[in-house]
């Protein structure tokens, strides 16, 4: 038999946040390094499987597979395919550097790593889930542990609020979901809550257009879908840095992961007839989101906002159906994941030193801490989706799947949709390009001249890892973008070819 | 009828526990003072040994009327008086804390004769076997919720509690009375036998006269109003009891009478308790938002929690064979992930709540800090009742929602799932205070004793493996409604 790697995975940082727990609670510095060997050590794992992963063969691999509880059909079953083998690595990315730059975290460390480490093992869980039930089991074990890490360890201001909104929306969206996922399992008739049995269950039309908004929505909540979106720039900004990290980089690629997983691909024609006007809304989300984004002061709720706009373009990828669009979407679950974590640690570490985010009283910063700057425009050049960034291999293709989009029932072509959408491009680059001339460059402003200083070597490792790979993925496509190709090809199957 | 010994095999828990009462009487006056807190650990470890001991006694497949059709011994009441056993060694435990409840043995000897009631309500078949057993639990529990004769407030709830059973335990009685009138006999299946298939008014008068009786055991709304006084006045680890062991029992009671008295009516009372399991829920998770103090906060969250069993229950009366079993199994399988978890809840409530010397919510304020393990006790306590794996309460809402998706009440499923995202809402406020706000003596430091940190481990271990390992309790949970089909 095989090494479990993936059941490894999942529970490696379950353990270490036990194992955490164990150490007294003023040992702090023992905690931060065994932190960092759990969170190198999951790394670590989640390289070996994107690697190993044999894009040849396609289909989902390392399966591992147990009985649950048999009487109900719930099984333990695990595997990747070639669309959750990136977000595996995603999240193993963001577990190790969002504990570099948690280093300075004085208060109950401990516990801080312990919760951090839970919510990854539900990250896992949720991206490797076969069976219906587990996802569920998983998906529900990583929000809760965000309300306590905003609660406890956010900006104090907004953190309670915050907290308390994200993680209602999340369960409310997640149970709305469990119930179409019920009257799924209970309408197939196979007894048995495994995906791969349930996606040739052959539900009827009706069946599937009555119950695609209740999984679908449920799930894309967490994805930032318009209009449910709001719980997702609060939650962000009052969240400590590695929580926004995890949080915009990883848990909102969780909602649109499991969408897509349950929504769409169990529920193939239910996709087909809903997704038309649910490009609309995702339209919105892209460049409402965008547009907002520019006319925040607050640096943080300018990402914030970004995600919410970004993450649009993964829903609109999904909703196009196509192999181009899907393709992007991808793509740019792992894009903006890693390029979003860069920019809450950019975010974080200028807080940090100067202990605002008001972007009109910044400025200069480029001059004490020019790696983050440099780190930052890197971000920036992705979230524009400059060629030779992983942006451009990401939304490129979406666009060109929106414009190629089959006409449905309801608009004849979408070329008009995509480019809308593609104006979210000029908005994204205009705040951009504001955000950097007015906080990196330019004079510092008197009060933070002497106060403010240069980042510690974790931070900039954690810095450098993350713009390096949006680059390598930017130069040299091929490592990602035939994988993704595969998990498609999956999805598009189902979809009846096309 | 000559006495075999194998008659007593269906009765051997109720017999080890009448022992053990007595055993503990025995040494209560032997004892000095001073030594008689340790009769807690001779319950717990009593009552450890009976469930090892009775396991000697496990029914066989299916359900068999014993000593002339009084109990039945079955798969389904010998589940449930593991739980009652469980519940009250869980409480001895955690009464140890309390110098003025274990200072008199005769504390720990009234606990087991309730639970000695319970047992029999799980396997009472027969009315007045039934009504015997309502009576052997209420009794001891009016006794125990009053237990602080020099507390207004324990007085009180004592007091109001023995005033609300009798009232709708006389009620009940009046409904028993009915249906002996209209069959001419005691014994419940005999009953639904002669009942007419069709339902007529007396019928129904007769029905709803001893739902009452149900309703008021297991709190359900409109007969809860006693819960919330008689939690926040009785010992916290009576308070415990009252809403595990007792609510299960009446629970146990409720199934068994409704399938074996009125499977024919089932167009009658699924209505009803489906409408009582909107309202419970209901009102039970939107006043609990408004308590300061945390035992009525937990006594509104049980009410809240009977709602969501009554799901569970209201899916037993589906015409479809698979989605009436269903409903049954989870009925079952909350009730022990509920046990646990809010005996857990209540035990951390007890432990810090006799040291804070509050029960307000404020007293908890920073508890964290002070005690770490004792906060993340409380949080997988908690988490569990908000329903989130990997604990007991998660896969225990599933079950009950899939049970009433699968009987087609999926309305009922989503009023459900609306309550208990108002259940997230509270549980999270609390734990809130608990890792959040500063304390205002966060140096005092929080000793918890050995008795409590056995009882609190067993149970968050439970919550855990229940939550995680749920396939051998599903299975008994199974195996205990296939007992009653």
């Amino acid at each position: 038999m095989q090494f479990p790697i993936l059941s490894f995975i999942v529970f490696m940082p379950a353990v270490a946040g036990m194992l955490l727990l164990l150490i007294p609670a003023d040992r702090k510095t023992e905690i931060r390094m065994a932190a960092l060997a759990a969170g190198a050590f999951a790394l670590i794992l989640s390289i070996w499987v994107y690697f190993s992963y044999d894009v040849a063969a396609a289909g989902y691999q390392f399966i591992e597979r147990y009985d649950w509880l048999p009487a109900l059909g719930i099984s333990y079953h695990v595997g990747v395919d070639g669309l959750s083998t990136p977000l595996v690595l995603l999240t193993g990315v963001v577990m190790f550097t969002g504990v570099l730059i948690s280093w300075g975290i004085d208060d109950r460390p401990r516990e801080f790593f312990a919760f951090l480490f839970i919510l990854a093992t539900g990250v896992f869980g949720v991206f490797v889930a076969l069976d219906l039930f587990m996802l569920f089991f998983f998906y529900e074990i990583a929000v809760f542990p965000m309300y306590l890490l905003i609660a406890i360890w956010g900006w104090k201001v907004t953190r309670e609020y915050a907290a308390m909104k994200l993680t209602l929306y999340l369960f409310i969206g997640s149970v709305v979901a469990l119930v179409g996922a019920l009257a799924m399992y209970f309408t197939s008739g196979l007894g048995t809550f495994d995906m791969l049995a349930l996606e040739n269950a052959g539900f009827s039309p009706e069946f599937q257009r009555l119950w695609f908004p209740f999984v679908f929505f449920g799930f894309a909540v967490l994805g930032g879908i318009f209009p449910f979106h709001n719980w997702s720039p609060d939650g962000h900004v009052a969240a400590p840095t590695a929580v926004s990290m995890f949080h915009a980089g990883v848990l909102m690629k969780l909602g649109a992961f499991a969408a897509l997983r349950v929504g769409i691909m169990l529920l193939p024609e239910g996709a087909k007839f809903h997704m038309p006007w649910i490009i609309l809304l995702t339209l919105v989300n892209v460049v409402y989101g965008a547009f907002i984004a520019s006319v925040q002061s607050d640096f943080k709720y300018v990402i914030g906002f970004s995600s919410v706009s970004h993450m649009g373009l993964v829903s609109m990828g999904f909703a196009t159906l196509n192999k181009e669009g899907m393709l992007g979407a991808g793509i740019q679950m792992f894009s903006h994941g890693v390029m979003t974590a860069l920019f809450f640690a950019v975010v974080g570490m200028v807080y940090d030193q100067a202990h605002t985010r008001e972007i009109p009283k910044l400025g200069g910063f480029r001059k004490v801490m020019p790696l983050v700057a440099l780190a930052f425009i890197v971000g920036g050049l992705v979230s524009m989706g400059m060629p030779g960034f992983s942006g451009f291999i990401a939304e490129f293709p979406i666009f060109v799947g929106l414009w190629n989009a089959v006409p449905s029932h309801l608009f004849a072509n979408y070329a008009w949709i995509a480019i809308l959408a593609v104006l979210s491009i000029v908005i994204t680059a205009s705040y951009i390009i504001r955000i950097i001339s007015k906080v990196f460059f330019g004079e510092i402003p008197e009060e933070f001249a002497g106060h403010v200083h240069d980042v510690n070597v974790l931070d900039k490792v954690a810095l450098v890892f993350l713009s390096a790979i949006l680059i390598i993925i930017g130069v040299y496509p091929d490592i990602m973008v035939p994988m993704v190709e595969q998990g498609v090809n999956n999805v598009l199957r189902l979809l009846g070819g096309a | 009828m000559t006495l075999t010994a194998s008659m007593f095999l269906p009765i051997l828990p109720e017999i080890l526990l009448l022992l053990l009462a007595e055993l503990v009487l025995v040494l209560d006056v032997s004892l000095p003072k001073a030594q008689r807190r340790n009769l807690g650990w001779v319950t717990a470890a009593g009552a450890g040994l009976i469930i090892l001991i009775s396991l000697a006694a496990m029914p066989g497949p299916g359900s068999s009327p014993e000593w002339g059709g009084m109990i039945r011994h079955d798969w389904m009441s010998f589940t449930f008086k593991m739980l009652f056993i469980f519940g009250a060694g869980i409480t001895a435990l955690f009464a140890m804390d309390y110098k003025r409840l274990v200072e008199r043995g005769d504390f720990f000897a009234l606990l087991l004769i309730s639970t000695v009631g319970m047992a029999f309500m799980a396997s009472a078949a027969d009315l007045i076997m039934l009504y015997l057993a309502i009576e052997t639990t209420s009794i001891p529990l009016y006794v125990l919720a009053g237990f602080f004769t020099d507390d207004k407030k324990s007085s009180e709830a004592g007091f109001k509690y023995l005033l609300f059973g009798a009232m709708t335990s006389a009620i009940m009685l009046y409904g028993f009375s009915l249906l002996y009138g209209f069959s001419g006999t005691t014994d419940l299946a005999m009953i639904a036998q002669s009942l007419t298939a069709e339902m007529s008014v007396p019928m129904i008068g007769s029905l709803l006269l001893v739902l009452v009786g149900f309703g008021f055991k297991v709190s359900a709304v409109p007969f809860h109003f006693w819960a919330p006084d008689v939690y926040e006045g009785s010992p916290t680890p009576v308070a415990g009891f009252l809403s595990t062991a007792s609510k299960a029992a009446g629970f146990a009671v409720l199934v068994r009478f409704m399938l074996t008295v009125f499977p024919q009516m089932t167009e009658a009372w699924a209505p009803i308790l489906a409408s009582l399991a909107v309202a419970t829920m209901t009102l039970g998770n939107l006043v609990a938002l408004a308590q300061k103090n945390i035992k009525r906060l937990l006594a509104y969250s049980s009410i809240a929690h009977a709602g969501y069993v009554l799901i569970g229950v209201v899916a037993m009366a589906s015409p479809d064979p698979e989605a009436a079993q269903l409903g049954v199994t989870s009925t079952i399988f909350y009730l022990v992930a509920y046990l646990v978890t809010n005996l857990a809840a209540f035990g951390i409530i007890a432990a810090f709540g006799r040291q804070a010397g509050s029960d307000d919510y404020t007293a908890y304020y920073g508890m964290s800090r002070r005690s770490p393990y004792l906060a993340l006790a409380m949080m997988v306590a908690f988490l569990s009742l908000a329903g989130m794996p990997p604990f007991g309460g998660f896969v225990g809402k599933v079950f009950l929602f899939a049970a009433a998706i699968k009987a087609n009440l999926i309305w009922l499923a989503v009023v459900g799932v609306l309550n208990s995202i108002v259940g997230l809402y509270y549980y999270l406020t609390i734990l809130k205070y608990v890792f959040l706000y500063p304390s205002a003596n966060p140096e005092e430091p929080l000793p918890i004793n050995a008795s409590n940190r056995l009882a609190l481990i067993v149970l968050t271990v439970g919550i855990v493996v229940i939550g995680v390992i749920f396939g051998p309790w599903f299975g008994l949970a199974a195996t205990a409604a296939a007992a009653i089909f």
